[in-house]
């Protein structure tokens, strides 16, 4: 078991002729994920990596049995490409794509309410389980099967911490970024409760960083509603108020949103928060 | 990216928001021609992209072009906080009687445009927040229906407005949320918005923040961006294509990915120093990107150290080390630096800055530590 992908994904690649798309599909492929159509429109009847290209959505489903969909669209057609997956009833969609505008994602999200579809992202890394299947651009190789889930806004600093967490010998259920955008498909609260209810994850950790009170919200959800044990780890410490820190999302505005907050937050309801991302395996360790 | 207050005022009256008649001047000269045009009194108001300034002494009201000359002179050229005026905007002085505030921002936690209105304007809402939170309202707005009149009238209710205003003042409120969505802004904001003793509704003041994500299908407003109110290395790196944001510490930093350069930030001031800098190189940057990265950091003189953390996924750790000797070959300096290198092809990288005489950490609080100690000269 893991949580959003796993040994049963059928994974679709929106954008799989372009560079990024058609380079991620081959180290997906070699990583094992079972890789079953591509949708560029327009080119439909071609082939990358063996793999089936579409012009649609709905032609791939009807041709594979697709159920999940990464999207590396660039960021002006990047959220057609979602609805188009939603609409076509694709279950998870995964987008991977930076750089969206926000009202585009307002409107998205309003979109989304009404379909079965969730969506992870976007401007993320994108959702692993170790050893059955990637959905995403994180180096495989650093993840290890195990019973630790993670969840993060982030990319690299995600493959930090987990590096540091298989050096431990902690190996991961499933690790998911949710994406540094202001507005995204998943929230922190939507992963724990998958985390909370699947049977392969024991911990949780939980990688946050300055901007917005999703954090706050997590926290109030720990103390109220998980029973497993949540460690954190909160990014921008010495960032300064009214500054984006590349991450749309990353930005105290009005002075709220600050990592000391958050930390607090996480503090006040027992949550152990690390002060550095190696300390976060040494946290989680004590606790197993 | 932040408009001009002149700019937009500008973008609100083509929404159908009443504002001052006035114009934008550069010299002494000019804002006297403005003033004559306009007759009697007007207000001299420096255009900087920062808060405060009428308390720094950036904002005068004349009571004739002659004033109006002499004070664009004191005023072009002032510097406030940090940035150097180099143009006014001379308003028709209105005649305040109340000043409300008006703005629309997105509201992340219900992932909708939020309208926040208060009677208590001409101050910053986020001193309204922390002082009198009561007297600021807020409805959110549907993203299909946009802003309906009733949500309007509701709020000029709230605000205890007489129905004398209400019409106009729906008016204003329906056109700011236009150009809020038409321009892709993620602030559009008047204040104050004032009553006048003849009885009308007027944006004095107003500010426009644009999306930087939007900006690909809005060239017109992407050509207003002032470039001379941008920090120069914060200038070069947007057009590299780096995310870089000046601090004020003595450690530089070069990352990929926004998340790792705030931990790497962050460790810095954990082993004792302080962070010079955010850097984010982007995935997959290649050896030219990285160049361009340091040479942007080594032009803050304050910079004492450097500290390269780098975690291979699509970014390349040959690419980097490359970059990294590139940089130094164009910009010859004595900063001493330190590099920790991990993931794809990090062997390769760490042979290529060996053969270069320089060291690699193994980890990045190894990394933190030497780069704090090589600062402090030890």
């Amino acid at each position: 078991m893991s949580i959003l992908v796993g040994k049963d994904t059928r994974l679709l690649v929106q954008g799989i002729t372009g560079r990024e798309g058609a380079f991620h599909t081959q180290q997906m492929i070699e990583y094992g994920t079972q890789v079953v159509a591509g949708v560029t429109p327009g080119k439909g009847g071609e082939w990358v990596h063996a793999v089936p290209v579409f012009d649609t959505v709905k032609e791939a489903i009807n041709a594979t049995g697709a159920n999940t969909s990464i999207i590396y669209v660039p960021s002006a057609f990047a959220p057609d490409a979602i609805l188009e997956a939603a609409e076509a009833g694709i279950g998870l969609v995964v987008c991977i794509t930076e750089g969206i505008p926000v009202l585009d994602m307002v409107r998205v999200r309003y979109f989304l309410d009404d379909t079965s579809a969730r969506l992870i992202g976007p401007n993320c890394p994108g959702v692993i389980t170790p050893g059955q299947a990637k959905v995403g651009i994180m180096p495989g190789h650093i993840h290890r099967l195990g019973s630790v889930g993670l969840v993060s806004r982030s990319g690299t600093l995600t493959y930090e911490v987990v590096q540091a967490l298989t050096d431990k010998s902690l190996g991961q259920s499933t690790a998911v970024g949710i994406g540094g955008d202001p507005i995204n498909g998943t929230s922190f609260i939507d992963i724990l409760r998958l985390f909370e209810s699947d049977p392969m994850t024991d911990h949780v950790v939980l990688i946050g960083e300055i901007g917005g009170s999703e954090e706050e919200r997590a926290a109030q959800f720990i103390a109220t509603e998980m029973s497993k044990p949540v460690t954190a780890f909160i990014a921008g410490r010495t960032a300064p108020p009214g500054k984006r820190m590349g991450h749309a999302g990353a930005i105290i505005e009005g002075g709220e949103g600050t990592a000391q907050e958050k930390v607090a937050a996480f503090e006040a309801v027992g949550v152990k928060v690390a002060r550095q991302p190696a300390e976060v395996a040494k946290l989680v360790a004590e606790r197993m | 990216m932040k408009l001009h207050e002149y700019q937009s005022k500008r973008i609100f009256a083509k929404y159908g928001v009443p504002i001052p008649p006035g114009d934008v001047a550069a010299t002494p000269a000019e804002a006297r021609q403005v003033a004559q045009r306009l007759g009697g009194p007007v207000v001299v108001k420096s255009q900087v992209l920062v808060g405060g300034r009428g308390k720094a002494g950036g904002i005068k009201v004349a009571r004739d072009s002659d004033e109006a000359e002499a004070l664009a002179d004191q005023i072009l050229g002032m510097t406030i906080k940090g940035l150097t005026v180099d143009k006014v905007l001379i308003d028709q002085a209105a005649d305040i009687r109340e000043e409300i505030y008006l703005g629309i921002t997105i509201d992340r936690a219900q992932r909708k445009p939020v309208i926040m209105a208060s009677s208590e304007g001409g101050v910053e809402i986020e001193e309204v927040a922390k002082a009198t939170p009561e007297k600021i309202f807020k409805l959110a707005i549907d993203p299909a229906m946009g802003l309906m009149d009733f949500q309007a009238r509701n709020l000029a209710f709230d605000l205890g407005m007489r129905r004398a205003f209400i019409r106009q003042f729906t008016t204003i409120a329906k056109g700011l949320y236009r150009a809020f969505v038409e321009c892709d802004a993620s602030l559009a904001e008047i204040n104050p918005l004032v009553v006048t003793g003849d009885e009308k509704l007027l944006a004095v003041d107003g500010k426009i923040v644009l999306d930087d994500n939007a900006l690909f299908r809005h060239k017109d407003l992407a050509e207003m961006r002032d470039v001379q109110e941008e920090v120069e290395a914060e200038r070069q790196a947007r057009q590299a294509g780096i995310s870089y944001v000046k601090l004020n510490g003595e450690i530089g930093c070069m990352v990929n990915g926004a998340g790792l350069a705030m931990a790497t930030m962050d460790i810095i001031k954990l082993y004792g120093a302080e962070p010079a800098n955010f850097l984010d190189i982007g995935g997959g940057a290649k050896a030219d990107k990285v160049a361009a990265a340091l040479s942007i950091i080594l032009s803050d003189p304050n910079v004492k150290a450097v500290l390269f953390n780098i975690f291979g996924g699509i970014t390349r750790c040959d690419e980097v080390a490359r970059g990294i000797l590139e940089a130094l070959n164009e910009v010859p300096t004595e900063v001493p630096m330190v590099t920790r290198l991990v993931g794809t092809n990090e062997e390769e990288g760490r042979q290529i800055l060996a053969e270069a005489q320089m060291a690699t950490a193994k980890s990045l609080a190894e990394a933190a530590e030497q780069a704090v100690a090589l600062a402090r000269g030890s």
